[in-house]
């Protein structure tokens, strides 16, 4: 469960956020340059709003009032950037293996492979970030936030770099990795098509303001 | 004539003894630099780039002061450890840390600055610490800054003449490193010694900067070419 309300000053207009999301796909979609970004970033422990509340659970993870402010690494919280962000230096085994830690590994050490066979790229594993494809490497962003074991994930135009028969056959799937793993994914986007397609619940933000709302 | 190898071992020890202070105080103020924004930054920044465009003999002479019987540093390292750096081989290190600091510095921080920091932030939401990001993240991809700047700080401090003169001064055996050796032997007439001491100095330099420059190379194409081998 995710639950947020906050604002932000930026430089041209105020932001506005607030997000109510269960178990389901929440998109937040909008022109570029609407703040839709800051938000994820704000959710995330990455960027800190000026006021506001953020609960992630039974946790709240940020609190203007309180001065509570947790930080990224504490937050639990899934993160697929743009570009991937995927480490150049690292096997795509080694990046999706990067957030968990020793114990973890040793106690699920077959949690890797299962991660990477159930997005089908387990034969990437010893391959580098540059040596494959975009769809390839949403799929290693997607599994390395996601062997995190994340109580939100937070997706920010997952899909817009890619061509369009890699997204269709991608938006099927994370919606079906969303059904499967019962955790709020908020996912920003500037296509309306792939809002309506992928999201429960859709939000429409223009200038850091939200201008409608609606379910699915 | 007996050829006296002194100076080029102490050229080395002091050489490899100032470019490990300056890698230990160098990355971690580079990274530091690179990142955070501080009121006084840019007095920092350029107090820590001083040494590069000082006269080495103003160094020499600040570092003096500084180490000496009744400067502050100096006062507290006999006071406290009764040890005094002046006139023997810590001065000369301590000069050739200091004037190739920057380069070290320099070098390292602009390859930082490159680093993508979103990468960073995705290694901060994947759960890890900040030590741990510079560690695994902002190092290994700032490397071949990191080694150029431990190049050009390893061939400064093998080629510190002025402050080392002025720190540590002229003690054959003990503080005469090669490029002091080699003006010595060209002052007192024995232009063989000091030809040779040239010669060693030239070609040695010339291995190290051949050498660390095709090694750089190698790893900064290393996790590009390694893929290869699947």
């Amino acid at each position: 469960m995710l639950k947020a309300k906050f604002s932000l000053t930026l430089r041209h207009f105020e932001l506005e956020a607030e997000l109510e999301a269960e178990n389901e796909i929440l998109v937040l979609v909008g022109p570029s340059g609407s703040g839709k970004t800051t938000i994820l970033k704000c959710l995330a422990g990455l960027k800190a709003p000026s006021q506001g509340i953020i609960q992630i659970n039974d946790r709240i993870v940020y609190f203007s009032e309180n001065k509570i402010d947790c930080p990224p690494k504490e937050r639990r919280v899934g993160y697929v950037f743009q570009e991937y962000a995927l480490f150049p230096h690292m096997s795509v085994r080694r990046n999706i293996l990067y957030g968990v830690s020793k114990e973890k590994r040793h106690a699920k050490p077959r949690a890797a492979e299962n991660m990477l066979e159930m997005l089908g790229i387990l034969h990437l594993q010893n391959r580098y970030p540059q040596h494959i494809s975009g769809g390839e490497k949403q799929r290693v962003a997607l599994a390395r936030a996601l062997m995190t074991e994340p109580e939100i994930m937070l997706l920010d135009e997952p899909l817009s770099a890619l061509d369009q028969e890699t997204r269709s056959g991608l938006q099927q799937e994370l919606k079906k990795i969303q059904r499967q793993w019962k955790i709020p994914f908020v996912l920003v986007t500037h296509d309306l098509t792939e809002a309506e397609l992928l999201g429960d619940q859709i939000i429409r933000i223009d200038r850091g303001q939200s201008v409608s709302n609606r379910r699915l | 004539m007996s050829f006296d190898y002194t100076p080029i071992i102490l050229s080395l020890k002091v050489a490899t003894a100032a470019v490990i202070i300056v890698v230990l105080l160098g990355i971690p103020l580079a990274g530091h630099m690179a990142r955070r924004n501080f009121p006084g930054k840019d007095l920092v920044e350029a107090f820590v780039t001083l040494p590069l465009v000082l006269p080495p003999s103003v160094v020499g002479f600040i570092l003096l002061w500084l180490f000496g019987k009744n400067g502050p540093l100096g006062q507290f390292l006999t006071g406290v450890f009764h040890v005094s750096v002046v006139f023997n081989l810590a001065g000369a290190v301590i000069a050739a840390a200091v004037v190739s600091f920057p380069m070290m510095y320099q070098s390292a921080k602009a390859a930082m600055e490159g680093v993508d920091k979103t990468l960073e932030n995705a290694a901060r939401t994947l759960g890890a610490g900040e030590l741990r990001i510079f560690l695994t993240i902002t190092i290994p991809l700032s490397w071949p800054g990191i080694v150029s700047g431990f190049i050009l700080s390893f061939a400064r401090s093998l080629g510190e003449f002025g402050a080392t003169l002025m720190i540590a001064g002229n003690i054959p055996g003990r503080t005469q490193t090669m490029p002091i050796a080699i003006y010595m032997a060209n002052e007192g007439g024995d232009a063989a010694t000091a030809m040779i001491l040239v010669v060693i100095m030239t070609v040695f330099s010339f291995l190290v900067i051949f050498w660390l420059n095709r090694w750089s190379k190698r790893q900064q194409k290393g996790f590009i070419q390694e893929e290869g081998g699947e």
